[in-house]
């Protein structure tokens, strides 16, 4: 009993079955209706599987060493925190639920046909507060002019103030930049305390697990003592709980990226997306990993005929541009949806099929890449004397695939799933421009730029949510790149990733 | 005043560094050795004792951001060469000072031609061009013994052996004519064979341009037949410094006597060889005492405490050496104790020799790799590896298997252990026909005969535990059912080979090359086995631990009986070891017979040149010295007739044109050879 | 070489055959002709009539693969899989939805396509190299560190980005050359600029970052020390022995740029309204024309296979251990 209460994957399982409770049964406490989609599930597989691969690696001495060489760094530091920070926000934006309609009666309790995510009663401020049309960042007026009656009847062409946006401004023009100043800078206080906060909590944890004195490790932080870079860390968090912090408090009075044509609020629309661009970069590489992997070990290891099949199978899918396999495929499926209506309740389900439908083809297209490394590894692996010994030894041949080959074939697949991972979200965008991305009613920013592109000729131009999704993907990229390259020192300098 | 002028490099306290400097690896730690005109300097040491990294240094190629000189003086010709420019130092590089590599094969730019390599030095420091450019390379390639050099000029370094490369790196070395030539390990990645060719022709230049030579080295033999001076280097220091005659007459540093004791060899058989024990101490920490008192039988406090001088002896020969037992300032040395030599147990040593059955035989052994080529690769040809080989091994004795590289012996190995299919032959081990077995009858008899590697840092994986390494066997086999009765085995394992019981719970990364290999030989132990294959398992071990290696092979045998196949290209090792002895050229057995036999009257041309090649610490080679001249041909189209007979000084006609046929000589061998008359 | 050639043509044929059945599988097994009508004509004009009428004109009426009521060969080449995926094989693509003839199209069209895809690839490479062979000089210098910071920076931003911010800087802020259209000859000049440097510049963060890779790893091995022994300067050792081994590697990686290439053209021509291969393909793809698309897939892996014999042949020039045969 003692073994598996001490074995790496106690705690870890102890807690994803307590989340797992928590998300079955929590809505239904709430008096919601969970209504999870496909991605949501698999999304939390994909939580499960990380849970527990950091528990595995925390106590395996060799799997740690270079996972603290990249975290000795100070940018993949950095990195990591922005991609929690993104990771969170898609997870929260991962839990569905559907609230119940007040008129119904008890015992019959309809629920509305819309369901929302925790992000959506988040953010419900940003979500609900929509304008006509066309509002500039900050604006306090609309983009566009209208005909407006005023109280002694005379009519004339103006534009109008918003509905939201500046609404507690009694005259703008003098009012707003001043506004803007005194309630960003409330945000900046409240976000540095916040910031500092969630900073001593964290250094009270290292202590604890390091067992230090809380006080010294601080300040040992702060003057840049520490083996990793804790400062790059904390100042990085504090940064951004300003940032968030202030955007908030903005948010409350005014529309900080501006609203679109039906006048959403771009900030709101931003950070919906990040649940899209998440879903592909992860669930993605999820789906194609046990096919790479598989394929390209068995290859490698037998050759053979074995081998001339496989590499038959990824010479083939790799010779048709990704671009149109994609197109091919997507287009048979907008049919085959299109065509069986009667599968799908609502709407949103309709979108998450074809966002999953989108990763499985994504995921077809790009595992040829991590096959033939593999494939390659493996048949030098197969020549090396530990894998010959075991041969001798008389162990069977799944056994050493599995004992010998694959760990040591691992690292490889570590650095293409993040290699690929900023690749697949800046393929998100290209995809739903070329009209074969996500659903055209899916929340992405390759929808959002799509939908922007059309605005840029207009005088004076509408550039706001272009630029809200650029910024928002490259603050995604960007690290994960960073983060990436990182990993890629760390475990194999010498790894050119395929391109 | 007379010896300054002679006096052409002089190195003074050289200090590199590598790594953080927080933590710095001190891998030259005050090195300092003079270089006269004329002379064949050798820096003797094991693997990371700073012998490289010194020569680097000497040219200011020491790969930088990682490793930076901090200290020192290298005058050359009167001028410090740490003080000098990086353009300054261009005109010395390849001009005044070159240097030849260890790795030929990845020395040579692959997609250049060799004259155009060879070209570029002669342009850049003798400003040569045109006509005179191509006389001078065709010249240079004569010089290294190249056939047919004007044809060669514009051959790709793919092209050419591993010998003729060197001879093409040397080539380029000798381009400029230098005044110091320095070699890093020349001859350790060729056959004996091919090395001597190699030092006689370095030796053969030197005589004639009068330059010196910085030989670095790890290899004894090679410092006893061609150098002048040595200098022996430990952790980062030179420890000991000599003449050649003086050094091997009369070693003092307890750290030299210890390698030279290391050495296996015929005069050694039966006997326990002497190690040193622990390992070289990591070099980032600063010493306080002596750099070898931890593995020093002789050490004392004082060695722990205070870090010995550097101290000329004025014996009939200048020495000089670094240790607190020949300091006469210090009164407090203790008698210094010669051990004297175990006492030889040749009685049961040559009791074994005819005792025990056969335990393997093979009977004409075949290995054919087939060539492809062709829209749909048709079989063109056959790679002809292993063709027709017949040995036996018999109980708790050791066959060794010697030959070139490339004569098909690892390939041999690996067919009798089913692990490359035959082509066609016979192998019956314990009884059974391996040939005929798959699957799981093979599975189970594959415990019987094990395998141990060269490298021992690729043969285990690196992301299992020891324990893990070690039961892997056991369950494979089900040798041991229960976890109690495994975790026994594991730490009876490791004690018998000499680890401790707590290398069980570590990874081989954390382990040495020697201590890795022992965990190896602990591995297919726990099966069980009757056979060790053995492929060169101490060649890419140091002297000093690959003594330990020997021993615990040596042990094994008298304790539980193990029989050997030892595939070497290490005559001393074969020496020491060996009952039995087997010579291979071109994947077939050309003599074979006892030990003592073989070694001390050869019967074959070939098997008496490849001995000749060896060198031996004891002395020159035989006087008459037999240079075996070109390379092993390929085993595409191996040559008509006696395999060997292109190179063969004594080739008759009929050698030509048939295969000698495989005759019994008078002292009990088997030799496949013309010239020497069978008695049956 | 000859008889590599032919036989590396040989291996081609079942690729070429996979990724026949590939599409046909998608287009017309997984949705039968009858469901592609109905999405094709909507709700409104949905008749049993209209559908066979749809099918009729593009020759979607046939049986799959055996046609029971047709005469000797007929009953296999009288089919859907004959006629529409078989006779790609002859570079007979059929005719779009608007009745215009695919080949003739294509034909037209590549020109356009070529003329931005040539100059983006050679000028992109040489752009490349250079900056990588730059930061190699200057390897373990700020300049090195930041250099591949600015480019992990450049290969963060979306190529939309590269377009839409190009296409506002130049064309609209700058004047200097028209954001959109084409003309033929000379003309064209002034069209093709503006996308072949958005083209190139895309491409240098990740291209200058793999490429330094390439010569790092190179810079390890030992002729280089060899080189240096010799007393070359670092400049000599990069272009004249660094360099030309690189260069396989690099040619190993050029024949996997072409896919990319084709995915640059499908967002450079629709945006600056390029009548090449690419806006064919995204405006087939936008109005569902699958005919187009099953044409431009077995084309694109016609390119890429092309492509692979290419750098083949390619390794030889700078390769002196290969010899195909």
């Amino acid at each position: 009993m003692n073994r598996y209460f001490s074995a790496f994957w106690f705690r870890p399982l102890l807690a994803i079955s307590f989340i797992t409770l928590l998300l079955a049964v929590g809505p239904e406490l709430l008096g919601v209706k969970s209504a999870y989609l496909t991605t949501d599930k698999l999304i939390f597989v994909l939580f499960a599987g990380i849970v527990l691969l950091v528990s595995y690696i925390h106590q395996k001495k060799h799997l740690l060493e270079p996972w603290r060489q990249v975290f000795r760094q100070r940018r993949a530091m950095i990195s990591l925190v922005v991609l929690v920070t993104y990771a969170s926000i898609g997870m929260l934006d991962s839990i569905h639920f559907r609230t119940p309609l007040p008129d119904s009666g008890h015992d019959n309790q309809q629920y509305s046909v819309e369901s929302l995510s925790v992000l959506d009663v988040m953010l419900d401020r940003l979500r609900s507060q929509e304008e006509k049309t066309y509002s500039a960042p900050f604006a306090a007026y609309l983009y566009s002019k209208e005909t407006i009656t005023h109280a002694d009847g005379s009519q004339s062409r103006e534009y109008p103030r918003l509905v939201y946006g500046g609404r507690h401004l009694a005259d703008p023009a003098r009012d707003r930049a001043g506004d803007i100043l005194r309630t960003s800078l409330i945000g900046i206080v409240l976000g540095a305390v916040i910031g500092k906060l969630l900073c001593l909590l964290l250094a009270w944890r290292i202590a604890r697990a390091s067992q230090q004195k809380v006080m010294a490790l601080w300040w040992q932080i702060w003057k840049g003592q520490t083996e990793l870079p804790w400062r790059s860390l904390f100042l990085t968090l504090i940064l951004l709980s300003i940032a968030i912090t202030s955007a908030w408090m903005l948010s409350k009075y005014y529309h900080v990226f501006g609203t679109d044509k039906v006048g959403k609020d771009v900030l709101y629309l931003s950070i919906k997306s990040i649940r899209t661009g998440l879903v592909i970069g992860t669930l993605t590489t999820l789906i194609m990993l046990p096919f790479a992997i598989l394929l390209g070990i068995l290859a490698g290891y037998y050759r053979g005929w074995v081998d001339d099949v496989i590499q038959y199978l990824y010479t083939t899918l790799s010779s048709i541009p990704g671009v149109l396999l994609i197109a091919a495929a997507i287009l048979s499926i907008q049919v085959y949806i299109s065509t069986h209506p009667e599968l799908f309740t609502t709407g949103t389900q309709r979108a998450d099929l074809r966002l999953l439908a989108l990763c499985v083809i994504l995921g077809i297209t790009s595992w040829t890449g991590l096959c033939r490394l593999l494939r390659a590894e493996t048949l030098k692996l197969r020549e090396l004397d530990y894998i010959q010994a075991a041969t001798a030894l008389g162990v069977k041949n799944f056994v050493i695939l599995g004992r010998h080959v694959l760990p040591n074939v691992m690292h490889i697949v570590l650095i293409m799933v993040v290699l690929d991972f900023s690749a697949l979200v800046l393929a998100e965008a290209v995809l739903s421009y070329v009209g074969v991305g996500v659903d055209p009613s899916t929340i992405s920013w390759g929808n959002m730029i799509n939908g922007a592109r059309l605005e840029l000729a207009r005088e004076p131009m509408v550039w706001w949510s272009l630029v809200a999704a650029f910024v928002l993907m490259f603050a995604l990229v960007l690290p994960a790149n960073l983060f990436s390259d990182a990993v890629r020192d760390a475990f194999d300098p010498r790894l050119r990733e395929s391109r | 005043m007379n010896e300054q002028n002679h006096i052409l490099l002089s190195v003074r306290d050289l200090q590199v560094r590598f790594g953080n400097p927080a933590r710095p690896v001190r891998a030259v730690d005050g090195v300092s050795f003079d270089i006269r005109r004329g002379e064949t300097f050798a820096l003797l040491g094991e693997s990371g004792c700073g012998k490289s990294i010194t020569a680097l240094s000497i040219l200011q190629l020491v790969p930088s951001p990682a490793g930076h000189i901090v200290n020192g003086q290298i005058h050359f010709q009167g001028e410090d060469l740490l003080l000098k420019s990086e353009s300054q130092m261009r005109h010395v590089r390849g001009n005044r000072i070159s240097m030849i590599f260890q790795e030929p094969m990845t020395s040579l730019n692959p997609v250049m031609t060799i004259g155009r390599q060879i070209g570029e030095v002669l342009v850049l420091h003798e400003g040569l061009a045109g006509r005179a450019l191509q006389d001078r390379i065709v010249g240079l390639l004569d010089a290294v013994g190249i056939p047919s050099a004007s044809r060669r000029l514009n051959d790709y370094p793919h092209q050419l052996s591993g010998g003729m490369k060197q001879r093409v790196m040397i080539a380029m070395a000798l381009a400029a004519s230098p005044d110091l030539l320095i070699a890093d390990e020349p001859t350790t990645a060729l056959d004996v064979t091919i090395q001597a060719q190699v030092m006689d022709l370095l030796a053969k230049i030197q005589q004639e341009q009068g330059m010196s030579i910085l030989l670095i080295t790890h290899d004894l033999g090679v410092v006893a037949d061609n150098v002048d001076h040595v200098a022996v280097m430990y952790a980062g220091q030179v420890v000991e410094q000599a003449r050649r005659a003086e050094l091997f007459s009369n070693p003092l540093h307890p750290y030299t006597r210890k390698l030279f004791a290391a050495v296996p060899g015929s005069h050694k058989r039966g006997q326990k060889l002497d190690t040193i024990k622990g390992s070289v101490p990591p070099l980032d920490r600063k010493f306080t005492g002596c750099r070898f008192a931890e593995r020093c039988d002789d050490a004392w406090m004082r060695c722990y405490e205070q870090v010995p001088r550097w101290l000329f002896l004025e014996n009939d020969d200048p020495h000089g050496i670094r240790c607190h037992q020949y300091d006469a300032s210090i009164d407090d040395r203790p008698s210094l104790t010669r051990h004297a030599p175990a006492e030889a147990k040749s009685s049961v040593e040559r009791a074994s020799q005819s005792a025990g059955e056969p335990l393997l035989e093979l009977q004409d052994l075949k290995v054919h790799f087939p060539i492809h080529k062709g829209l749909f690769k048709r079989t063109v040809g056959h790679v002809y590896a292993v063709d027709g080989v017949n040995l036996q091994i018999r109980k708790g004795q050791t066959l060794a298997l010697v030959g070139e590289s490339g004569c098909g012996k690892t390939t041999v190995g690996k067919a009798l252990l089913q692990l490359i299919r035959p082509t066609a032959g016979h192998v019956r081990f314990m009884g059974k026909e391996l040939t005929e077995l798959s699957g799981e009858s093979l599975r189970r008899l594959r415990a019987r005969m094990q395998l141990i590697f060269q490298d021992p840092f690729a043969s285990m994986n690196p992301r299992m535990l020891v324990r893990r390494i070690l039961e892997e066997g056991m369950r494979a086999q089900g040798v041991v059912r229960s976890e109690q009765e495994r975790a026994e085995r594991v730490t009876a394992l490791l004690n018998f080979v000499g680890l401790p019981e707590s290398a069980a719970e570590r990874y081989p990364h954390e382990f040495s090359g020697g201590q890795r290999q022992r965990i190896c030989i602990a591995r297919s132990l726990a099966v069980e086995p009757a056979l060790l294959v053995c492929d060169e398992p101490t060649s890419a071990l140091d002297v000093s631990v690959q003594a330990q290696t020997l021993n615990l092979f040596k042990s094994l045998q008298e304790q539980i009986g193990l029989s050997y196949l030892f595939i070497t290209h290490n005559i001393s090792v074969v020496e020491y070891l060996a009952h039995q002895v087997a010579v291979m050229y071109l994947g077939r057995i050309i003599e074979q017979g006892p030990v003592a036999m073989v070694i001390d009257t050869p019967s074959h041309p070939y098997t008496q040149a490849l001995l000749a090649a060896v060198p031996r610490i004891e002395g020159k080679r035989g006087e008459a010295k037999i240079v075996l001249e070109g390379e092993i041909p390929s085993a595409i189209n191996p040559p008509t007739g006696c395999h060997y007979h292109p190179r063969c000084p004594l080739a008759e006609p009929r050698c030509h044109t048939e295969y000698p046929s495989v005759r019994r000589t008078a002292d009990g061998k088997q030799v496949a050879c013309h010239l020497v008359p069978g008695v049956d | 070489m000859f008889a590599y050639i032919l036989r590396r043509i040989f291996y081609a044929i079942p690729i070429l055959i996979g990724v026949n059945l590939l599409t046909f599988t998608l287009f017309f097994v997984v949705n039968s002709p009858d469901d592609m009508a109905r999405m094709h004509l909507g709700e409104k004009h949905l008749t049993p009539e209209a559908i066979e009428k749809w099918k009729h004109n593009r020759g979607y009426d046939k049986p799959l693969l055996y046609n029971d009521k047709a005469e000797g060969a007929g009953k296999f080449t009288d089919t859907i899989f004959f006629t529409k995926s078989v006779s790609l094989f002859a570079f007979r693509f059929g005719s779009a939805d608007d009745g215009r003839d695919i080949g003739q199209d294509i034909l037209q069209r590549m020109w356009p396509s070529l003329a931005i895809a040539v100059p983006v690839f050679i000028v992109g490479i040489l752009f490349n190299i250079t900056f990588a062979l730059l930061l190699a000089f200057f390897r373990g210098t700020y300049l090195d560190v930041w250099g591949v910071i600015l480019c992990v920076v450049l290969m963060s931003i979306s190529a939309l980005f590269y377009i839409i911010g190009g296409q506002y800087l130049v064309g609209k802020m700058l004047h200097l050359v028209p954001i959109s259209g084409y003309d033929t000859g000379l003309n064209s000049f002034k069209f093709l600029i503006l996308p072949v440097i958005i083209g190139v510049i895309g491409g240098i963060g990740a291209g200058t970052r793999w490429y330094r890779t390439i010569f790092l790893e190179e810079i390890n091995k030992d002729y280089v020390r060899t080189a240096r022994a010799k007393g070359l300067s670092e400049l000599r050792v990069l272009f004249r022995h660094v360099l030309k081994n690189a260069m396989i590697p690099i040619l190993t990686g050029a024949v996997v740029i072409i896919p990319q290439l084709f995915m640059g053209s499908l967002l450079t021509e629709s945006f600056f309204g390029i009548p090449g291969l690419g806006s064919y393909t995204i405006d087939a793809i936008q109005s569902q024309d699958f005919a187009i698309v099953r044409a431009m897939v077995f084309l694109g892996s016609v390119a890429y296979i092309v492509g692979l014999i290419m750098t083949d042949i390619s390794y030889t020039l700078v390769d002196p251990r290969i010899r195909l045969d």
